[in-house]
């Protein structure tokens, strides 16, 4: 076994076939797989950013909520406020009203107090009139003495 | 000059196509080959030490480079080393549910081993004929056929293996009755006939390694030897058949391992069929 030019002849050929499979092989091989690589990435991309989507979602429903809640909490106090402040209103308004009521009533009663004293003033007078007449057995000139008779009225 | 280079070009070609075989030499004892008529003689009790060669550091090859890769792996985009393994992967396993109508899980990484393993060993064709022996006789080593798949040892030896399996599974599958009723009963259903269903399914089996061996090997060393043939040629017009070939061998080494892989799974269906 002897070395001659043989073996630079398929060194040449071999050159040559590995020239080709670099410029025409390879290629399309390493499209393929690159495409693959690319779609695998993109598919992980997609997922990730899906899963980055559905986060977000969450968060921002459960703000809505949070606010919600706190607004509806917010409304539930301002009623409650509203409440009792109408019925402290009511109350002062009830009371205000009960004190007329007793106002009136006294101020009637007082009259009425005064028209009965009135009355009894008159009817005293008379009476006593009646008295004296009945002790002097004389009338006396009602006349001449009306003037006494007034005066001994207001005394009572 | 006309016989002397005929001689030489028959020398060159036979030094091609000889293993480097070890043996037991009826006069020189467990010693290697010098010739091929000592690699002859040497008879049935001899190793091709290059095929094994060549043929176990591919398939540690195609261990390392998967172990690795999937050593590797992650579930985020691959990197180029498990890009290519997956899409072995994925092509295999495609292939294997196209062909395979059992339920298996041994035939896939079969099927895996088998097209990668073949595929490797058939690829070092496209090193320069001359390279490897040139190199190996610097080295004091005389012969050194690259090529695993150009010795028909190496092809039969998987074919017997893929046998083996059929044999294995036809057995676990349909029970020894089974088999044996689809032996005599097959294609013809009729107590009278047994003898030749017999004759008929046994050749059947036994073809199928033999064409699954030999279809490796012969397409494998036609395309060594038209290698060799190119490398007589003048060196300056050599690469205009050599390219050529050349190219036209990488649809081939690919081809004839997918074609070994799913005729091989193919069979091991059948082996799981009941009829």
């Amino acid at each position: 076994m002897n070395i001659n030019m043989t073996l630079i002849g398929q060194t040449i050929a071999f050159a040559i076939f590995v020239w080709f499979c670099i410029k025409y092989v390879w290629p399309p091989i390493s499209n393929a797989l690159h495409e693959r690589q690319k779609k695998i990435a993109d598919g992980l991309d997609a997922a990730s950013r899906a899963s980055r989507d559905l986060e977000l979602a969450q968060e921002r429903a459960e703000q809505t909520l949070r606010e919600s809640k706190e607004q509806a909490s917010q409304i539930l106090e301002q009623a409650n406020k509203r409440s009792s402040q109408m019925i402290e209103e009511a109350r002062e308004q009830a009371r205000a009203e009960g004190e007329r009521i007793v106002a009136s009533a006294r101020a009637e009663v007082e009259q009425e107090v005064n028209r009965a004293k009135d009355e009894l003033r008159a009817q005293v007078s008379r009476l006593a009139v009646t008295g004296a007449e009945r002790v002097l057995e004389a009338s006396i000139d009602e006349k001449a003495h009306r003037k006494l008779l007034d005066e001994l009225a207001a005394e009572l | 000059m006309a016989a002397g280079s005929e001689n030489t070009a028959a020398y060159y070609i036979q030094h091609h196509l000889q293993n480097l075989t070890f043996g037991n030499h009826p006069e020189n004892g467990w010693s290697l080959a010098h010739s091929a008529e000592e690699a002859r003689e040497m008879g049935f009790w001899a190793i091709h030490l290059d095929t094994m060669g060549w043929s176990i550091a591919m398939g540690l090859l195609f261990i390392w480079l998967f172990r690795k890769a999937g050593r590797m792996a992650t579930t985020g985009v691959p990197g180029p080393l498990q890009n290519v393994v997956e899409m072995v992967i994925e092509f295999i396993e495609l292939t294997v549910r196209g062909a395979f109508h059992g339920r298996n899980p041994v035939i896939a990484p079969l099927a895996l081993t088998l097209f990668v393993w073949i595929f490797l060993m058939n690829l070092l064709k496209l090193v320069p004929v001359d390279y490897a022996p040139q190199l190996f006789s610097r080295l004091g080593i005389e012969y050194m056929k690259l090529v695993p798949t150009t010795d028909p040892n190496a092809t039969l030896g998987m074919a017997i293996g893929v046998f083996a399996l059929i044999i294995y599974y036809s057995l676990k599958v349909k029970g020894v009755g089974g088999f044996a009723k689809e032996l005599s009963l097959t294609p013809f259903n009729h107590w009278s006939l047994i003898p030749f269903n017999l004759v008929m399914e046994i050749i059947g089996l036994l073809v199928k390694p033999l064409s699954l061996g030999l279809r490796l090997f012969g397409n494998m060393f036609a395309g060594e030897v038209i290698f060799i043939l190119i490398a007589l040629l003048p060196f300056w017009v050599m690469w205009t058949l050599n390219v050529p070939w050349a190219i036209f061998h990488i649809l081939v080494i690919t081809l004839q391992a997918f074609i070994f892989t799913v005729l091989s799974v193919v069979y091991l269906s059948q082996a799981h069929e009941h009829h």
